[in-house]
């Protein structure tokens, strides 16, 4: 039989910022997406002081500061770092792993002989004690099911603290009576409003439904998810990531930009690093957008977004070219007169790198050349620090950075911003 | 500040660390585009082989060394045992100089091992973080400083006493 765990941090990212704060154990913390916009993560007490995920940062102001609630701004380079130290942790205990996002992973604990919940035990204490990250474990036959276990876990309804395994539950069935669609992996808010008009109202109906009614008119995926329900495993594990279709690269401003030079400078960085991107996943890309928009909530100002695709001759993964397409087609779809609050770059339609023929025409040496290029950039970047070496149209503006007024130290991957300790 | 921080480090002599990595001086865009080396990024971990064998080879006479060449030496390998557990921490103040740990020294830290009596250990009491030497006494427990100057400190009902991570390693450069 399968054995699918899942392990998943608690409020990850205020348990990243505790871990180099221990001071704010215990305290209300809440972390702001980026720009300081919103809030996308609390921990316990703030969650019990009511604090709304998705609340807008100004509306809760002043609420945050009478009740001393620390507000942090996101800190990606954190998260990122201990993210990778503990599925490092986690995959010490699994041969097949899948890192499913950035704080969850799915381990494959089929025919371990030991007991599980004691193992499981060990490795919640082991990723606390290694990297300060407090996590959950839910257990199934199904990735599902585990998803609900863990929801369950972390919600205390387990005998063994953190852990809950599916299987010992007494009760399967009243459990899933009293779980609303919505909290069962892959069901939208949408979905779920088209099962409840058919009747289907929690978890344990739809386990209970029949499978080929609901292929017929859900189609396979929702089949899948009954069948879950019932312990019979169809998500297998993923250990590779399918490789992408499309990069995006795109970000809202910290204060509004109206000149063409700042948004130049903004294209020109998330061109260069969409370049990153692709080589980086040994893709290239067949075509460019570039787009601008003003922002869909400012009723005061006139609104305006467009955007322009250029096709390359060629497939290219080389930055150089990526930035010169962007440039042209800022150039198309700019206008003066406009308050614009984010641009971005998509690429569309990728292939792995290598795949295109050259023509005919193509100066096989010069193409090898941009190739090296390309190559040593990407290492002087990856040795010396990221934005080392920049396009020199990046650098024209720096309105377009992102706010970021309270963000803490990058502790782990910046030698200037260590952890200080006053002894 | 900043910019301060910025001139002192690039008239600094770079080359005088007991233990130093390649990727502690490197080039970033001031403010104002000028460029100057100062401490920078570096990805976790890091690899600096050094070749434990070296041989300038004559064309056609293969060096007699050759067939002792061994694997090289990384210090990343050899001192940190345990990469997801293991963190850098600097440390500011002078009440742990008779372990060898002085004013502005790195710490490497490796979380997995269990502070036993005698560990040099992050401590977090009551939400502070310190770095003391744990003594284990029958039933005392207490932090102690490594320099008579400072006085040691009994943790006693109602502290709260966290063992952070235990210090494997100090790195102390002599650059200053």
């Amino acid at each position: 039989m399968n054995v699918f765990a899942i392990a998943d941090a608690n409020n990850f990212y205020p348990s990243c910022e505790r871990v180099f704060q221990p001071h704010l154990d215990g305290k209300p913390v809440i972390v702001l997406s980026n720009n300081d916009g919103c809030v996308i993560a609390r921990s316990n007490e703030a969650k019990l002081l009511g604090v709304k995920m998705g609340a807008p940062y100004f509306q809760i102001k002043k609420f945050a500061m009478q009740e001393g609630i620390t507000v942090l701004s996101s800190n990606y380079a954190l998260y990122g770092d201990m993210s990778q130290r503990v599925m490092l942790c986690l995959s010490r205990y699994a041969s097949r792993v899948e890192m499913y996002s950035i704080d969850e992973c799915f381990l494959d604990l089929s025919g371990l002989p030991q007991d599980l919940m004691s193992y499981c035990q060990t490795m919640c204490k082991t990723v606390k004690q290694w990297t300060g990250i407090p996590i959950s474990i839910g257990i199934a036959p199904t990735k599902t099911l585990a998803k609900l276990a863990n929801r369950l876990a972390k919600k205390g309804y387990s005998a063994h603290g953190a852990v809950l395994d599916w299987q010992t539950l007494a009760s399967p069935d009243a459990i899933l009576e009293s779980t609303p669609l919505e909290d069962i992996w892959g069901i939208s808010r949408r979905l779920s409003e088209k099962l409840q008009a058919i009747g289907i109202d929690h978890a344990l109906a739809l386990h209970n439904a029949d499978p080929k009614y609901i292929r017929q008119h859900f189609g396979v995926v929702m089949e899948r998810i009954v069948l879950e329900l019932r312990g019979i495993s169809c998500i297998p594990l993923e250990e590779m990531p399918p490789p992408k279709k499309q990069i995006m690269t795109s970000r809202s401003f910290g204060e509004k930009l109206t000149s063409i030079d700042d948004l130049r400078s903004a294209v020109t960085h998330f061109a260069a690093r969409s370049g990153e991107k692709l080589r980086h996943q040994q893709l290239s890309a067949q075509a460019l957008t570039v787009f601008i928009q003003t922002s869909p909530f400012d009723t005061q100002h006139p609104q305006y977004a467009n955007s322009a695709t250029t096709e390359f001759d060629r497939p290219t993964d080389n930055s150089a070219q990526l930035i010169a397409a962007a440039h042209r087609g800022l150039q198309q779809i700019f206008k003066t007169g406009f308050s614009y609050q984010r641009a971005g770059i998509l690429l569309p339609d990728l292939l792995p790198a290598g795949v295109a023929q050259t023509s005919l025409f193509d100066i096989v040496e010069n193409s090898g050349r941009s190739e090296q290029l390309m190559a040593t950039l990407d290492n002087i970047n990856r040795v010396h620090g990221k934005r080392t070496i920049r396009y020199a149209s990046e650098m024209i503006s720096k309105r377009w950075h992102m706010r970021q007024q309270f963000k803490s130290p990058s502790y782990t991957t910046n030698w200037r911003e260590l952890l200080t300790i006053n002894i | 500040m900043y910019h301060l921080e910025l001139i002192n480090t690039c008239h600094k002599p770079m080359n005088s660390a007991s233990i130093q990595t390649q990727h502690q001086h490197h080039s970033r865009w001031a403010p104002d585009n000028v460029l100057l080396p100062i401490l920078e990024l570096s990805q976790f971990p890091t690899f600096v082989d050094l070749p434990l064998f070296a041989s300038k080879i004559p064309a056609g006479f293969p060096s007699p060394a050759d067939d002792h060449l061994e694997a090289t030496i990384d210090l990343n390998r050899q001192y940190i045992r345990h990469p997801a557990a293991t963190f850098f921490i600097r440390v500011q103040g002078h009440s742990m100089i008779e372990a060898g740990i002085h004013n502005g020294d790195m710490l490497v830290v490796d979380r997995s091992l269990e502070a036993q009596s005698g560990s040099i250990v992050i401590a977090v009491v009551n939400g502070e973080l310190t770095v003391k030497k744990l003594v284990i006494d029958g039933d005392e427990v207490w932090l102690r400083p490594e320099n008579p100057e400072f006085e040691p400190m009994q943790i006693k009902d109602g502290m709260e006493l966290h063992i952070w991570g235990v210090v494997a390693h100090v790195i102390h450069s002599f650059s200053g």
